[in-house]
């Protein structure tokens, strides 16, 4: 057990290197200063000169990187040239309200769909089947920032019940935040839960056709027992592991929910700065979301035992 | 034909199986079970018997339904039970073992907590009472650390192993009659017999039934009391396996068991021209697999083997799984390098690029699975022509020609030519295959276990059709097998393989019946077979049986 | 069952898919040789006006016709998920086929740039790539390329490689057949399968990338329609004009359905592990 989660680390180390190497060249494929493109057009020249010495840009490129990737371990990503701020406390900060939603989202659509998908699978072809297929199918299908458009006309202009857009961070005031992410939540939710119905559904039929399952049925066990003892830990273990990815891709592709609904998230910071081409805080953004997702997707490695002894071996 | 009586166990009554629209998979079938007796359905794939057990603990597979008939169990008609109470009959009353021992045990819970969830479900003992019991079993079944073996996950053992745990499991609730569907065909022919062995123990000593599902009917002559012979959904024949041996009634009990491999003439090889395939002192290694954290150690699956061929012999390689037969033959073909020891083909080293032309001319291989060595996107024709490819002045015509012929060779009409792969048979795949190597008219074919996934009367033609195209096409063979039977038949020389080094080699007659090393002797006992009696019946022997018992352990 | 003239078995998910992605390759054609008003032309007088007979789908906050602009949105979006599937198909087959074929550093090399580039979650990668080469048609092809590249290559190189293993590629080693022969006669062939099976649905993943990116403001730019810009540019007129967003949306969403269960259909038709079940 040990071996393997030592392994599984040791196996996302060259990973990180190489997504810092792909963000480092890309920043340096634009045409142009790097030390003015990171710090803007109104930079005065004592501290051009001053970055220039520091990260190196007289120097051949690896040296560059090597400087770079010291500053990088030590957490400073520089500062934000619109705004001035430090960026990986601003990204920090940003990170946390995109979480929150991420994070409830996914919980709540798991939930949902895998007792969902589990149900399908187990009534195979019946009523029950087609309705689960049908819905995550068209689910699937829908656009989030379009279903977020549509939730906020119905829920937030129509009805009023909600408020239409904006952020309140739980630690403000509590019942406000929970109105103000009801909606973005509910809109993941939506889209998350027919991928997540799906796959469930597929992995269950798989554990389906074993024979350890015709073997706990022989054995006299009931329906629930089979399912819950013997179905749910096998067929659970690849949902695991798209859970863990739908998690980070929702990182990535916060940026839209969160433009619908205003929100001040990690993906709108990333947004804007590519418009305002804020180039450290693009460097940044991204090497902190690939981070993440990195690091999701290794503890949803070091769980998957959990569900499946055998990848231990 | 006499069916259910006052004192079966289980008697069933005109049974009929059909899946989804009217597809008939079983009818009429009828046939009982008494305490305390064994019977055996056979049949090759296809006839329905794996459905007739199923339907026996009513785990039919969608869509498959039982639509007539009765399955009367200790008096109630199973059919017509209500879910609750079948759930208390299976497990309890029926138990079942499972043919692939890889998948019938859940792979994510301990050892343990399976063996104890029938045992919870079914009696009323407290935890300590059960744990017990589970111990005693495991020590019955020869685990030699119960406590360690409860605590650990079915991917820590070996496929006999696990088939002995599923035993245990399923005996553990001392069931009337115990449902074995192929319990040992997956595995190798030594762990085999131990297995069917302890099956037999176990029920004997809790005075359970067994209804054993096979399609091998020489081993369940040795165990079974009655055989059920089934062909197509229907049963042809029954009664006590004796007079099935002796006087089988139907033709298909007789095709069947014509069908078992036997001794072929001795053949005269001549032994003046120079060997086609000689192979001096053949090392292969395979490299360990290397973790970041463990360091790979090579695993030395072929330790200084040497072997000739002479042009036209048949010469088998057999041992078990992980004796390294298949990797000598692979080495030899040239699909695996070799890691010391030398290859020659007609006298001439093919290790350093050397004569390689001719050698991978006069080379061929038919694979094991006939499913899996043909392109899926190619048409028998095409399959078959492709070798020619590569012979020097061949007009199309004559190409056509040569495929034309040699489809005909193996029993295969000129339209299958325009056929895919996924619309022909298993045998039928394995002729196109065996058409593939034998186009080019090589002087040497590796035929790697070229039966092993068929059915017993295909195997029959196969083989029958392997030795007369061997003598029209004068190729010589290496035929690895794990099947002696198979081997008898049409070997001229045996080799027998262990750990990577051969034990025994000799002419067939030698090693069958004068076998040297403890080992051959073993392997040879745990397959019994069939002679035929000149009066037209068969009778069951077993080849140094006693001896060969007591070297196991 | 009833098959229909490509051999795909008719199912009724799989008909309403064809169906609905017959209309979108229509209204794409159409909408890049005539549309019922120039998606361009600006009215003041026919501000936002709801959908009636005139415009059917109503007009946008410019007097612009939202029908006319949807079609021309179809072309552009279908072209660009076109151009740019077929770019990341060849790419990662090339690079899938010479990985598997090279082994050794090649692959190890191949291996380690498109793991990397995997963990860029979903369209971050195109986010990145896309401050670097500029929001316009030419800059999404590229970065939505680069993007799902990876993926292609994934698939193409573990079927290589698990090809490589079967009994009929090893037998045409046997026979003398050299690599490259061996590669292009057994192995390429019996990778178009799973590369159909993901290109189809890559289709679906670029045209809702896509989509996202021009929501954003980083897609194609504005005034040329694309469905995700007349998405965006309908949020400040959602109450007042809905159908301006409910429209696109609209639009975006049956194409995804389309794609997804054309996208089944053509899995069960070609995935043999999924065809069992």
């Amino acid at each position: 057990m040990l071996r393997f989660a030592l392994t599984r680390i040791a196996l996302a180390v060259p990973t990180l290197l190489i997504v810092a190497v792909s963000v480092f060249l890309l920043i340096r494929l634009i045409p142009g200063d790097p030390a003015l493109l990171m710090l803007g057009d109104m930079a005065d020249p004592h501290s051009l000169a001053d970055f220039r010495r520091s990260h190196g840009l007289d120097q051949p490129l690896p040296v560059q990187f090597a400087l770079w990737l010291g500053n990088l371990a030590a957490g400073d990503l520089g500062r934000s040239i619109t705004t001035g701020q430090e960026v990986l406390p601003l990204i920090f900060d940003r990170f946390l309200v995109s979480a929150t939603i991420v994070v409830v989202a996914v919980a709540l659509a798991s939930l949902v769909a895998v007792p969902a998908g589990m149900l399908a699978a187990w009534r195979q072809n019946s009523l029950t089947d087609l309705a689960v297929v049908a819905g995550a199918t068209l689910l699937l299908s829908v656009p989030s920032f379009w279903l977020g458009l549509l939730l906020l006309l119905l829920f937030g202009m129509k009805l009023g019940w909600l408020p239409v857009v904006g952020y309140v961070p739980f630690g403000q005031d509590f019942g406000a935040a929970l109105a103000y992410i009801v909606l973005p939540v509910a809109t993941l939710v939506l889209v998350e839960v027919g991928v997540i119905a799906r796959m469930a559904r597929a992995s269950t039929l798989e554990v389906l056709r074993l024979d350890y399952v015709t073997h706990a049925r022989a054995k006299g066990l009931s329906e629930l027992a089979v399912m819950g003892r013997h179905v749910f830990w096998n067929a659970f273990a690849p949902t695991w592991t798209l859970i863990g990815l739908i998690l980070g891709n929702l990182l990535g592709g916060i940026a839209v929910v969160e433009t619908v609904f205003t929100i001040p998230g990690l993906g709108r910071l990333l947004v804007d700065a590519i418009f305002a081409r804020d180039y450290p805080v693009i460097q940044g953004c991204l090497l902190f979301i690939a981070g993440v997702y990195i690091v999701v997707n290794l503890v949803v490695d070091l769980l998957y035992p959990v569900f499946d002894p055998r990848v231990t071996a | 034909m006499t069916t259910g009586t006052d004192d079966a166990l289980l008697s069933i009554e005109d049974l009929r199986l059909e899946a989804g629209l009217g597809r008939v998979i079983a009818e009429n079938v009828a046939f009982a079970v008494r305490p305390g007796e064994i019977v055996a359905v056979v049949g090759e794939s296809g006839s329905g018997k794996t459905m007739v057990a199923r339907a026996v603990l009513g785990l039919l597979p969608p869509p498959v339904v039982a639509t007539a008939g009765r399955i009367v169990f200790e008096g109630r008609d199973l059919r017509t039970l209500p879910g609750s109470a079948m759930r208390r009959v299976r497990g309890a009353r029926i138990g079942m073992v499972f043919q692939e021992p890889m998948t019938s045990l859940n792979p994510a819970l301990t050892i343990g907590r399976q063996l104890d969830e029938g045992l919870r479900l079914h009696t009323s003992l407290r935890s300590a009472e059960r744990r017990e019991r589970i111990v005693a079993m495991l020590g019955r079944i020869g685990i030699d650390d119960p406590d360690r073996c409860l605590a650990a996950y079915p991917h820590e053992f070996s496929g006999g192993m696990r088939q002995r745990i599923m035993l245990a499991s399923v005996m553990l609730l001392k069931p009337a009659l115990l449902v074995a569907d192929e319990p040992t065909t997956a595995l190798d022919a030594l762990v085999q017999r131990d297995v069917l062995e302890l099956m037999v123990e176990l029920t004997r000593e809790n005075g359970t039934s067994v209804l054993l599902i096979s399609h091998d009917l020489s081993m369940v002559a040795r165990y079974a009391d009655r055989v059920v012979v089934m062909y197509r959904g229907r049963i042809v024949e029954q009664g006590a396996t004796d007079a099935i041996l002796l006087s089988p009634r139907h033709d298909y009990t007789r095709k069947l068991l014509e069908a078992l491999p036997r001794r072929g003439r001795a053949r005269a090889v001549p032994t003046a021209e120079g060997a086609v395939i000689e192979v001096r002192n053949l090392t292969v290694d395979y490299p360990g697999r290397a973790g970041l954290f463990r360091k790979g150690r090579p695993k030395r699956a072929v330790d200084g083997v040497s072997l000739s061929v002479l042009p036209g012999e048949t010469v088998a390689v057999v041992g078990g799984s992980g004796s390294g037969k298949t990797t000598l033959g692979r080495a030899i073909i040239g699909l695996i390098r070799p890691s010391g020891g030398e290859i020659l083909f007609r006298g001439r080293s093919v290790m350093g690029g050397g004569g390689s032309r001719e050698y991978r001319h006069g080379c061929q291989i038919v694979f094991q699975d006939p499913y899996s060595s043909l392109d899926p996107r190619m048409q028998v024709g095409a399959i078959v022509a492709e070798p020619l490819r590569l012979v020097p002045d061949l007009s199309a015509a004559e190409r056509a020609e040569r495929v034309r012929r040699v489809l005909s060779d193996v029993g295969l009409d000129a339209d299958y030519a325009d056929r895919f792969p996924h619309q022909l048979s298993g045998g039928q795949r394995q002729r196109v295959a065996i058409a593939r190597a034998i186009v080019r008219r090589p002087a040497f074919v590796v035929a790697d276990e070229p039966v092993s996934a068929l059915d017993m009367t295909v195997q029959k033609q196969i083989l029958r059709l392997f030795g007369d195209l061997q003598e029209r096409y004068g190729f010589a063979c290496l035929f690895i097998s794990h099947d002696l039977a198979a081997v008898e038949q049409v070997a001229d020389r045996v080799l027998v393989m262990k750990d990577g080094r051969i034990v025994e080699a000799g002419s067939r007659d030698d090693v069958f019946d004068r076998p040297q090393h403890p080992y051959t002797r073993r392997l040879l006992s745990a397959i019994p077979t069939l002679e035929p009696l000149p009066e037209g019946g068969f009778r069951l022997s077993v080849r140094h049986g006693q001896e060969a018992l007591s070297a196991v352990s | 069952m009833t098959r229909t003239w490509f051999g795909l078995p008719a199912s009724p998910g799989a008909l309403l898919g064809g169906l609905l992605i017959g209309v979108l390759l229509l209204a794409a054609g159409l909408g890049m040789v005539w549309t019922p008003y120039d998606p361009l032309a600006i009215d003041f007088r026919a501000r936002l006006q709801p959908p009636g007979p005139e415009h059917w789908l109503g007009t946008d906050e410019f007097g612009r016709d939202v029908f006319s602009r949807a079609l021309a949105g179809a072309s552009t979006s279908v072209s660009i998920s076109l151009f740019t599937v077929a770019a990341a198909t060849v790419a990662g087959m090339l690079i899938g086929l010479a990985a598997g074929y090279l082994r050794g550093w090649t692959d190890r090399i191949v291996v380690s740039i498109t793991d990397a580039l995997l963990a860029f979650p979903g369209i971050l990668l195109a986010l990145g790539l896309l401050a670097v080469l500029g929001a316009n048609k030419y800059g999404i092809i590229l970065a939505l390329a680069l993007a799902y590249t990876p993926s292609v290559v994934r698939v193409v190189r573990s079927n290589v490689f698990s090809l490589r293993e079967t009994g009929f590629v090893e037998a045409s080693r046997v026979m003398g057949n050299g690599e490259l022969f061996t590669m292009a006669r057994h192995v390429l062939p019996n990778c178009i399968a799973p590369v159909t099976v993901l290109a189809t649905g890559m289709f679906g993943w670029v045209l809702l990338s896509e989509s996202a990116l021009s929501f954003l403001g980083l897609g194609v730019p504005p005034p040329a329609p694309t469905w995700g810009n007349m998405l965006a540019a309908s949020r400040p007129y959602m109450s007042q004009a809905p159908w301006l967003g409910i429209y696109p949306g609209l639009c975006i969403a049956l194409t995804l359905l389309g794609i997804n269960l054309l996208g089944d259909a053509v899995r069960d038709r070609l995935d043999p592990r999924m065809r069992r079940i």
